[in-house]
């Protein structure tokens, strides 16, 4: 990559006004570092990507209001966890924190093992309880 | 309290810190030498692992090899620690600041407060230096930042003892002796031939070899997956390949940078042609990744798209292991 092709799209660094460092030749051939401020095929894979949780989160919240999982999945999937990296977080096997996705397993937990998972999520026992409905 | 330190952005974290740090202790190392002589190229598919729900493929070594390694070659030796109490992880850290001494940190980036939300995701092997402390803040210089920040003692706890795959457990490291003069020649030659080594191993998820059996995978995701995974699977391709961290086409342009440098240091001229040619295989890595983003920019792609950039990869995978035999004779 020769050093003004480094490309500077648009992109989600924006925000932060940071930018990221890329290694490119210059008119010389000799190799120098080079800033760019995002590529858009790179960009579109994130918004991508993002997307997917949204709509992981999305599908795991009608799953709860339709009682078929949990409010416990739901907020997994808010955190991008999967059940491996909640496990751990909670320091459980992984088949006791999917059988907690079961409702009704899930009405019964005691409050010591909701207050795991609520700090986990930093939120209160009663807000574990709920998902929220509107947004 | 505050350190005099110097920091450098770099493309890559574990490059980053290693470089800063040895540059601290007077020795001028560059992050692509760093990257060269650790061996950090690589190419691997991992078939058992799922990062964002979509399979894993790595562009460099394990997380902490590029450093071991990098180490060992020059003959740097390297102090480590993990804890499983954080109030002593901390003591620990505090101790060394109070010595003057700058350290690397091992954090999750999940909870790092100063990425860009996007960016934050469940992985564990990020690095950073920290280099001071002001009242409850601790002075951070994160490589891939372009400038140092600062994290609370919360927020720091927090991402050194981030859980799930690679968990840091508050992993702490820094140079502790160092040679008189760094003997960059043989660590060079060593850190080529490893790199030469692992791309052409005779594993068929690594190396040349992994990169034509991602292609073989490319053309079979549409029917297998449909389309809407294909892409996801597609667009995490790229983001693995060109993601902050990498510099631009998987590595690839860091690699040739260091051979660049590497073919003055050791007065060898094939070195440089290489990296030229190095350089226009990272072209070609830049080329696949456009393509493959064309794929999943319009969610309705034909089939033989999927092939093309499928195409394209074995094309690569076919100049690279030309390209690694020579690079093995010339050093």
């Amino acid at each position: 990559m020769k050093k003004h092709d480094v490309p500077q799209d648009k992109s989600n660094l924006e925000s932060t006004k940071s930018k990221e460092l890329c290694y490119a030749v210059n008119e010389k051939g000799e190799y120098t570092t080079a800033h760019s401020s995002g590529w858009e095929p790179k960009t579109i894979a994130l918004d991508n990507a993002i997307a997917e949780v949204n709509a992981r989160i999305e599908n795991a919240r009608q799953n709860v209001i339709n009682n078929k999982t949990s409010p416990l999945e739901y907020y997994m999937e808010v955190h991008k966890m999967d059940i491996p990296i909640l496990a751990s977080y909670v320091g459980m096997w992984q088949w006791r924190v999917k059988r907690h996705f079961k409702p009704r397993v899930f009405a019964k937990l005691s409050n010591k093992i909701l207050q795991k998972y609520a700090d986990v999520f930093e939120i209160t026992i009663t807000e574990l309880k709920e998902i929220k409905h509107g947004d | 309290m505050e350190i005099n330190f110097t920091h450098h952005q770099s493309a890559h974290c574990e490059n980053g810190v290693v470089s800063n740090l040895m540059k601290h202790n007077g020795f001028d190392i560059s992050e692509p030498m760093v990257f060269g002589i650790g061996s950090g190229l690589l190419y691997c598919y991992l078939p058992f692992l799922k990062v964002n729900h979509a399979p894993a493929i790595t562009y460099r070594a394990m997380p902490g090899a590029i450093f071991k390694r990098f180490a060992k070659r020059v003959g740097v030796k390297i102090q480590h620690e993990k804890f499983k109490n954080p109030a002593k992880a901390k003591a620990r850290l505090d101790e060394n600041l109070e010595n003057n001494n700058p350290v690397g940190l091992q954090v999750g980036v999940y909870n790092l407060v100063y990425f860009p939300d996007e960016y934050r995701f469940h992985f564990n092997a990020h690095n950073l230096v920290v280099y001071g402390k002001e009242g409850d803040n601790y002075l951070i210089s994160d490589p891939v930042m372009e400038t140092v920040t600062t994290l609370t003692d919360k927020e720091l706890e927090k991402v050194r003892f981030a859980k799930g795959a690679l968990a840091p457990k508050g992993h702490i490291y820094y140079p502790k002796a160092f040679p008189e003069k760094l003997d960059l020649e043989k660590a060079i030659v060593k850190g080529i031939k490893h790199t030469c080594k692992d791309m052409l191993a005779p594993v068929p998820i690594v190396g040349v070899k992994g990169i034509k059996m991602v292609a073989r995978l490319i053309r079979k995701w549409p029917k297998k997956h449909g389309v809407r995974k294909a892409n996801h699977y597609l667009g995490q391709i790229v983001r693995m390949q060109e993601e902050i961290g990498t510099g631009g086409g998987g590595f690839r342009y860091i690699f040739a940078a260091f051979l660049q440098e590497s073919s003055k240091i050791l007065k060898n001229e094939k070195l440089a042609e290489l990296s030229e040619e190095m350089t226009v295989i990272g072209d070609l890595w830049r080329d696949f990744a456009l393509d493959a983003s064309r794929i999943y920019r319009n969610r309705k792609a034909k089939l033989d798209a999927y092939n093309d950039v499928a195409s394209q990869l074995e094309t690569i995978a076919e100049k690279e292991r030309t390209f690694f035999k020579a690079l093995r004779k010339a050093v």
